[in-house]
């Protein structure tokens, strides 16, 4: 297993490279010069000179990747053009909320999504498949940030259920930090629990099918005993992998359920960084997003291995 | 005398309209995918029809008719400017639609030649294109286009580019998989072996037989693109006001959900509908083309 393993790390080498390349490329894409635009309005040659020198623009563009590669392997991502403070304190201070956020969404996917397929697929046909299915479809198809403002509408204007929006975090009090989060979380968890449920009950049917499926129910074992313990265990297997590629959805849709819920985290600050045109946090999340995606997918693969004893014997 | 080769070849160029029709039949008898087409065709109407179905103009702002209920009058209600909701949907359809096909035309265009490239040559062209898709999977679909629009500024057309490179890696791992598949077919094999060039067999022989799984992608990436594009507009990066678009409407309407609901309620059910077309007619031709994987 151990090779499969260095092989997988050896591929996502060139990856991370690719990443950094895309990530710095994209400076490139502005229109215009980045030093006549900070420059101000005098335009005074000194100042267009120093700022060169400081942001390396002098050099060829090779060596301005190489010096920007440098620096973030050594954790300095630049510092924001607005307020001067370090990418990584600005991402180190916004990311457990976006985690928080994005583990309560998974927690309520995993949830819903898994029995849900699991049932669906053990009915197959029948009133529970079709309405699984329906909600599926429906969960798949539903902007998250319209579903958030819907919920906002209802749950908190009409029945003041729920707090529209804001955050606290868990260490000043816990339940209030739940209850806060507990609509944004299901909104990012719609989704994710949609295509949960799709996946798990494919997998769950082709399992369902094989023969020592049908040799447990000829043995004249429990439907419920088959489905859980001999089909579930199996199907959980290709789940393990699609919980990993939705990960990126996740962290993707947390953009919007943070803007709609005015949560602090990772997505506000990056869509804010957008507006304010403070690039050097733009490509600090990208960064930090990407990093986060193939190290969750390289855990993945691993855990993949681990749960399939045919692989972990190869 | 016609060759072995010859005799099969026609015998593969008369297999399509079968297999089609066959398709065709099974997609009619899905009513799921049939009630997806028709969702889908509901969209196209109000976008191509959209001057002709209201007589109020999208962009007319009347302060005498702000933020009014539904009515005999103005049917979805008007909104923060007073100009009529429903106006705003149906051309606002146009943006959506449009920022959908365009979008994954693009995807397509640039992900299907770099799939085919890397699935039928293999080795070093295919470890670099792959490991290129690689790195733009690795970094999410929104926040990839987030980035980008950010980068080329906000606009309609920015954003379409950005939605469409961003969905160009699904289209590169799609393409290259069926390459790989079919090229170790046999009339690949015979198409080499009577020496026809590269390009001739990838565009005759390797192109027509990987298409079915790449016009199920498709349809399903227009779903995923009007989402993005909805979500870029409704982030303030894609169409930009007063032109209509559904996630831009959204995008004012959530300031006014208390007083003015209408304004939230219908822009979001018309990308509902519109995107639950796209997945029904996705999933009613993947089973349709590809009866294996339904």
């Amino acid at each position: 297993m151990l090779p499969i393993i260095a092989n997988r790390l050896l591929v996502a080498v060139p990856t991370l490279i690719l990443v950094s390349m895309l990530i710095f490329g994209l400076q490139k894409l502005l229109p215009g010069d980045p030093v006549l635009a900070m420059a101000g309005e005098d335009q005074d040659a000194q100042v267009i000179a120093t700022l060169r020198v400081k942001y390396h623009l002098d050099q060829p563009v090779p060596k301005q990747y190489a010096i920007w590669v440098s620096d973030v392997v050594h954790g300095n991502l630049g510092s924001s053009l607005r307020t001067d403070v370090p990418v990584r304190f600005l991402i180190a201070q916004k990311l457990p909320v976006t985690l928080q956020l994005a583990l309560m969404a998974m927690v309520l996917a995993i949830g819903i999504g898994i029995p849900a397929g699991v049932v669906s697929a053990a009915s197959r046909g029948g009133p529970l498949d079709h309405a699984a299915n329906i909600a599926a479809l429906s969960g798949m198809s539903i902007p998250n940030f319209w579903l958030g403002i819907m919920l906002i509408f209802i749950v908190s204007v009409r029945w003041h259920l729920l707090p529209s929006s804001g955050y606290v975090p868990p260490s000043e009090d816990l339940w209030l930090s739940i209850k806060t989060m507990l609509m944004p979380a299901f909104v990012l968890g719609a989704a994710l629990g949609a295509q949960l449920m799709r996946h798990t009950r494919s997998a769950m049917l082709g399992v369902l099918r094989t023969d020592y499926i049908r040799t447990a129910r000829a043995k004249g074992l429990l439907r419920g005993a088959v489905v859980v313990k001999h089909a579930f265990r199996n199907a959980l297997i290709p789940i393990v992998t699609v919980l990993a590629l939705l990960f990126g959805e996740l962290l993707a849709g947390a953009v919007l359920t943070e803007q709609v819920f005015t949560i602090p985290g990772f997505g506000k600050l990056v869509v804010d960084a957008v507006f304010n045109r403070d690039y050097p946090v733009v490509q600090g999340v990208v960064l930090v997003t990407a990093l986060a995606f193939i190290v969750v997918n390289l855990c993945a693969d691993v855990l993949y291995m681990l749960l399939n004893p045919r692989l972990r014997r190869s | 005398m016609a060759t072995p080769f010859q005799v099969r070849s026609a015998a593969i160029a008369g297999a399509p309209p079968k297999r089609t029709y066959r398709g065709l039949a099974r997609f009619m008898r899905n009513r799921a995918a049939v009630f997806g087409a028709l969702l889908v065709a509901l969209v196209v109407a109000m976008a191509l029809l959209a001057p002709w179905l209201t007589p109020y103009d999208p962009l007319q702002a009347s302060f005498m008719t702000v933020r009014q209920a539904p009515s005999a009058a103005h049917w979805f209600g008007t909104d923060e400017l007073g100009r009529d909701v429903l106006s705003r949907l149906l051309f606002g359809a146009r943006a959506s639609l449009l920022a959908g096909v365009v979008s994954v035309g693009i995807a397509v265009l640039l992900g299907v030649p770099l799939g085919l490239l890397a699935g039928y040559f293999g080795r070093l062209v295919d470890g670099v294109i792959s490991r290129i898709a690689d790195a733009l999977l690795s970094i999410p679909f929104l926040i990839l286009a987030i980035a980008l629009s950010a980068f080329l500024g906000p606009s309609l057309v920015n954003a379409m580019a950005a939605i469409g490179i961003s969905a160009m890696p699904r289209f590169i791992r799609l393409t290259r998989g069926q390459a790989i598949s079919v090229k170790a077919e046999e009339y690949v094999e015979g198409a080499r072996a009577i020496g026809l060039d590269h390009a001739r067999i990838i565009v005759r022989y390797i192109l027509p037989n990987v298409l079915p799984p790449i016009i199920v992608q498709g349809s399903l990436t227009v779903a995923s693109a009007i989402i993005a594009e909805a979500s870029l507009s409704f982030l303030g990066l894609g169409q930009l006001p007063p032109a209509p678009s559904w996630g831009s409407m959204l995008n004012t309407a959530k300031d006014f959900v208390s007083q003015a609901p209408w304004m939230s309620i219908f822009p979001g059910i018309a990308i509902f509908l519109a995107v639950l077309g796209f997945n029904l007619l996705g999933d009613g031709l993947r089973d349709a083309l590809d009866p294996r994987e339904s």
